[in-house]
């Protein structure tokens, strides 16, 4: 049996979107910027697409800005609210320690560059508190940025209360909503967003294309300049089929949120309650305020790419915060975020759903993964000397 | 795929996996906070290496240069299994990806540390200088 699990990395582009998206090859070719029939066509289809995606998030097609996908949005949004902010001498951004690499990488290198960065704690339920965003924000406090939901524990933050805030305070608030957008509701104008990131393949769409809201009256930095496509803020011509797909994407799910959010987040309880069963397991992130497709389970005593990779015989695919799947030293600095010590976060497991997920993929899951998790503890010398007691369990 | 067969081969099935009751000699390197730890067990007879076990607690690699490194050495003198590098190791698995050159290291400190206990249990003398802890990057980062 096959199974995907692996939802948040990216998703199955639908039929729906592939459908969409076919014509844009061979048959709605032209270049939007071009004034002929064939041009224009694909103009008409491109602002299609832009009204399709704002309605989606209670936006105006005038706000929303095509990009290449979440991290260009990100990016964007961080060095507009900076350019404008460097015209007040307002030079400090408050943000949080579990971004996405796409947001933290970009404050970092504003950091070298004179800007001041306050990265706020995250409870070890991974939220934020309202509260300590309040208390970071300065006088030359440019910009908030805080996920909507995080991608590896899933975890939704509080959004709305923090855009009243920063509305309060005059700070410009912009959201990574790349984890949230067609998995939850989401209201610009009621949660007080001025700038919301989204990526197409994280809900079904295309890879490779995302799109930046800027609430009206934010004045956008260009990060690509040439030719004045998307009102001369992000030059470059449109990729049509790909925005067209992820339009189409969307729309589907925005108009089955509520009745996916119920079916998938069954198939995440029944996962999380049964898995919890392994002995000294942990669920990762507030069970309550979580997206409906995220899992996140630390086993005590093993390492997560050895645990990805015999589930991925097993036909699981799966992913994990491990040091060895991150790329680097440290495991995820999400999970070290919420507290886990080092040795405890190497051992993580996300599994993230969709709506196509069945019933028995789930059962599936639940026999497998304990069987992988006691192999592997078998071998594994830290759960010997945690059974002998020479070491402390702390899950 | 991010590994070769072979890795991939002593990964699905380690040899040597377990532990040896009453072994002549134990080693144990590198730490879980880092993400891997290497556990073997040797029994010497007549200074040859006649059983070797291991437990390892850590990614792909680490299981298989772990289950490679103690193919290399059953059977070998305690001299031979000494001249063991992490290099060898390496070629014998048709290659590493970089980032995981260090689990090789740790299997050729795992089984230095393994005849360091064997010696040190039975008395036997040995140049000091050889055996020195591991200080690679990935250890004391
Ligand atoms: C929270 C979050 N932000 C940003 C991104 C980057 O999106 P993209 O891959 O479209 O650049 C991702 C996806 O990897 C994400 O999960």
């Amino acid at each position: 049996m096959f199974v995907y699990a692996d939802n948040a990395a990216t998703t199955k582009t639908s039929k729906t979107a592939i459908d969409a998206m076919l014509p844009f090859f061979d048959k709605i070719y032209g270049n939007p910027s071009s004034l002929h029939e064939v041009g224009q066509i694909a103009k008409e289809e491109l602002e299609k697409a832009r009204e399709t995606v704002a309605k989606c998030f209670n936006a105006e097609a005038r706000e929303i800005y095509f990009t290449s996908g979440g991290s260009e949005a990100d990016n964007q949004a961080i060095l507009t609210a900076v350019k404008m902010g460097e015209r007040k001498n307002k030079k400090h951004i408050v943000s949080t320690k579990f971004e996405h690499h796409a947001v933290l990488h970009t404050l970092q290198k504003l950091e070298k560059q004179g800007i001041e960065v306050t990265y706020v704690d995250v409870n070890k339920n991974g939220v934020v508190k309202v509260e300590d965003i309040a208390s970071a924000i300065r006088e030359d406090t440019c910009l908030v940025t805080v996920m909507f939901a995080n991608n590896e524990i899933g975890t939704i933050q509080p959004i709305k209360e923090i855009g009243a805030i920063c509305k309060k305070r005059k700070v410009i608030f912009h959201t990574d909503a790349v984890q949230a957008a067609g998995h939850i509701n989401i209201d610009v104008v009621d949660m007080n967003i001025d700038m919301l990131s989204i990526s197409g393949h994280k809900f079904h769409g295309p890879k490779g294309v995302g799109a930046l809201y800027a609430r009206k009256g934010i004045f956008l930095t260009n990060l690509i300049e040439g030719g004045a496509q998307e009102r001369g803020k992000r030059a470059g011509t449109e990729n049509l089929p790909a925005i067209v797909g992820m339009a189409a994407a969307l729309k589907e799910a925005v108009d089955n949120i509520d009745k996916h959010a119920k079916y998938v987040s069954a198939l995440r309880d029944k996962l999380i309650r049964e898995l919890s069963k392994i002995p000294h397991s942990v669920v990762n992130g507030d069970l309550v305020n979580r997206v409906p497709n995220n899992v996140n389970m630390c086993f005590e005593g093993i390492e997560g790419e050895s645990l990805l990779l015999m589930l991925d015989m097993e036909g699981i695919s799966a992913s994990s915060g491990s040091a060895c799947t991150s790329g680097s030293l440290d495991p995820s600095h999400v999970l070290l975020a919420i507290g886990l010590p080092h040795e405890v976060a190497h051992g993580s497991l996300r599994l993230s759903l969709s709506a196509e997920n069945t019933e028995e993929e789930i059962d599936h899951i639940i026999k497998t993964v304990p069987e992988v998790v006691n192999y592997l503890r078998k071998m594994s010398p830290v759960w010997d000397e945690l059974c002998k007691g020479e070491l402390n369990h702390v899950i | 795929m991010l590994y070769s067969k072979k890795v991939m081969d002593h990964f699905k099935n380690p040899r040597n996996v377990g532990e040896i009751e009453n072994a002549d000699g134990i080693g144990e390197v590198g730490n879980a906070k880092c993400g891997d730890i290497m556990r073997i067990y040797i029994k010497v007879d007549n200074n040859i290496i006649t059983d070797v076990k291991f437990m390892t607690f850590g990614c792909g690699s680490a299981i298989a240069t772990s289950s490679m490194a103690t193919e290399m050495i059953k059977g070998k003198s305690v001299d031979e299994a000494l001249e063991l590098s992490n290099k060898a190791v390496v070629e014998a698995l048709d290659g590493l990806p970089t980032a995981k050159i260090h689990c090789s290291v740790l299997a050729e400190e795992a089984v230095r540390a393994a005849i360091k206990d064997y010696y040190d249990k039975n008395g036997i003398e040995y140049d000091k200088e050889k055996f020195k802890d591991c200080n690679c990057a990935h250890c004391h980062a």
